[in-house]
């Protein structure tokens, strides 16, 4: 994930944000088969939600995202991940949306995860949290917007695993939102994607201090596993193409080549500087259970192979949306959820915005992808009358 | 048989008056009852949509071929997909929709024939408008010129030209009968712009109309 730190962030008055402990009396009951009671949710709101409940968006975040999509970064002091798109005047405004992001079930920002104390034993939970899913996230945020006594959504938003989200809640809670927007994101995680996560997996797990995931209790942190795991992965959020505008064979700090192993080049010093920084706000652990939740994430073998009856009779309107560059998600890969939105009828537009900029895309400045955004969004409050405060 | 003038007329109108759509989608729309669904195929700009959704309060939707259409019509607030009426019309249900538009495309798809029975089979009624290869001013160009005609609606070149299957009227009344398809309304409309009906023969709209507009639905509805 990158930021643009010269942009304005959206102000917010705590930027500690909310959390709150849910599934107390009602657990949740993972896909795993885990009942998890109680569990925090971390979450940060901006602007109001109307008299009629008819303005609230909730965006999902990415892998490596949190709740803080509009302001400040209480770690790294950088602006909200997505404050390109939220904004005064921009495609999501707390001026007319009441905009929720609640770190996602696994994370490591304040909600339950992984590096979370597990009420049971009084220990970090490390690898004995209960794998969890996409689904899972998405249940959890609905108790989320239960406690928030928000029935129902104008929109569900996100990219890349936020993406993902969105599908599962369309597919999940129809009857609960008028609009979902994938963003850059896949019905189910390809072999490829899953190759590239296990590369980061064994990176973290092969680092002598993960410990068999209990580094906490020895107060020590796989960091260089983390950081592999992210170079490796921040190269496929990019593009061959971005890459060579950004960098080509560009030297760092040198006129030649050093006939050593130095960050000799620019592209191995940016990696690096990506992997340093990560782990500066990620868990370790919290990566692998993200990762392994993409990996499951199968809606087409979910409805037995037809991807279409997830969507049957879906009220919802949808705005999916890819990247030309994006090898991550590809377009190809994105078009099968419009095919199978087709196959259903449902009321679908798709974008597939032409960039060099890769997956990463959906985080920077794409004025096509806010145009499409605040069309569709501007036409769906007419739509479904969502009023501004 | 209708004898209305169209607004509105082809390139080559002194002073042309203002009109929302252009008069071959003004016809379309006329054919659409109010508060239905409708698809339409090669959405081009979404004008007729627009149309539709602010004067019929249609719930419409809009396949189109260019990427950078489709992106300009989302910016607009319409239900747009890219998609190509040859491959991705078999992904859509049958029945799907009160109507089904394919305006002006038709003769650039690469299997008419499938296209237009998927058209019948997704909607409850189908509109499609083309047009006329048999258009006296064709004939004319091709039998005293020698050279492939152009005309105000087929102004390109033979080696630019999109249009790849090209038919007269009375060829595609032929293809309806083949495919079972009942032809519920038929319009022709002339170099000036007016509309006719269309006869049983189809043979003076088949020399005089420069474009068609049919209203088509399945036998067995």
């Amino acid at each position: 994930m990158k930021h643009t730190p010269q942009a304005p962030s959206v102000a917010d008055a705590d930027s500690s944000g909310f959390s709150v402990e849910l599934g107390t009396d009602d657990p949740l009951r993972l896909d795993c088969g885990v009942d998890l009671s109680p569990f925090t949710m971390a979450y940060q709101t901006y602007g109001e939600l109307n008299a009629d409940q008819s303005n609230a968006v909730l965006v999902c975040h990415a892998l490596s995202g949190d709740q803080f999509v509009a302001s400040t970064h209480p770690v790294t002091g950088k602006p909200g991940w997505w404050h390109i798109l939220i904004g005064p005047g921009r495609p999501l405004d707390p001026a007319h949306h009441h905009i929720i992001c609640a770190n996602v079930l696994g994370g490591c920002m304040g909600t339950t995860g992984p590096s979370s104390i597990d009420p049971a034993t009084g220990e970090t939970y490390g690898v004995n949290f209960p794998v969890i899913t996409i689904a899972d996230m998405v249940r959890a945020q609905a108790m989320l917007l239960d406690h928030l006594g928000i029935e129902k959504l104008f929109c569900v938003i996100g990219g890349s695993m936020g993406g993902m989200q969105v599908l599962q809640w369309a597919s999940m809670f129809p009857d609960r939102m008028d609009t979902a927007v994938p963003i850059a994101a896949a019905a189910r995680h390809s072999a490829q994607n899953i190759g590239f996560h296990e590369v980061g997996r064994q990176a973290i797990m092969t680092d002598p201090d993960w410990h068999e995931g209990s580094y906490a209790a020895k107060d020590v942190s796989p960091a260089r596993g983390l950081a592999v795991a992210r170079m490796a992965a921040h190269i496929t959020y990019l593009s061959e193409a971005a890459l060579r505008r950004k960098f080509g064979r560009k030297l760092q700090n040198r006129s030649q080549i050093t006939y050593g192993f130095e960050a000799d080049f620019q592209v191995e010093s940016y990696l690096r500087h990506q992997g340093m920084t990560f782990v500066e706000r990620f868990d370790a652990n919290s990566y692998l259970y993200l990762t392994r939740a993409m990996d499951y994430f199968d809606m087409v073998a979910d409805h037995d192979g037809v991807l279409a009856d997830a969507f049957a009779g879906t009220p919802v309107r949808f705005c999916v949306v890819s990247f030309t560059s994006d090898w991550l998600f590809t377009t190809s890969e994105v078009r099968e959820i419009v095919h199978a939105l087709n196959a259903v009828a449902a009321d679908v537009s798709f974008v597939e915005i032409e960039t060099d900029k890769g997956h990463d895309a959906f985080l920077l400045e794409e004025p096509e992808l806010h145009a499409t955004l605040s069309g569709f969004l501007s036409a769906a409050a007419e739509k479904f009358g969502s009023k501004t405060p | 048989m209708t004898d209305d003038v169209l607004p509105n007329g082809h390139a080559g109108s002194a002073a042309p008056v203002q009109y929302e759509i252009r008069g071959d989608l003004k016809l379309i729309a006329d054919m659409i009852a109010p508060g239905s669904r409708v698809l339409d195929v090669g959405c081009g700009d979404g004008a007729l949509l627009i149309h539709l959704a602010k004067n019929l309060d249609v719930n419409g939707r809009g396949i189109e071929l260019s990427q950078a259409g489709v992106n300009a019509t989302v910016a607009q607030g319409l239900s747009v997909v890219q998609g190509d009426a040859d491959t991705d019309l078999a992904d859509y249900p049958t029945q799907a929709f009160d109507y089904v538009v394919l305006s002006q495309t038709l003769q650039a798809t690469r299997n008419p024939k499938q296209v237009v029975s998927d058209l019948v089979r997704i909607g409850a009624k189908a509109i499609v408008s083309f047009p006329n290869f048999g258009y006296w001013q064709v004939r004319w160009q091709l039998l005293l010129g020698g050279r492939m005609p152009r005309t105000g609606i087929l102004g390109e070149d033979w080696f630019e030209t999109q249009n790849i299957h090209l038919c007269t009227i009375l060829d595609f009344i032929d293809l309806c009968q083949e495919l079972g398809i009942v032809i519920e309304r038929g319009i022709s409309v002339n170099q000036q712009g007016r509309a006719s009906g269309i006869s049983n023969s189809g043979w003076a709209a088949n020399f005089f109309g420069e474009q068609a507009v049919f209203l088509l639905s399945r036998k067995n509805n």
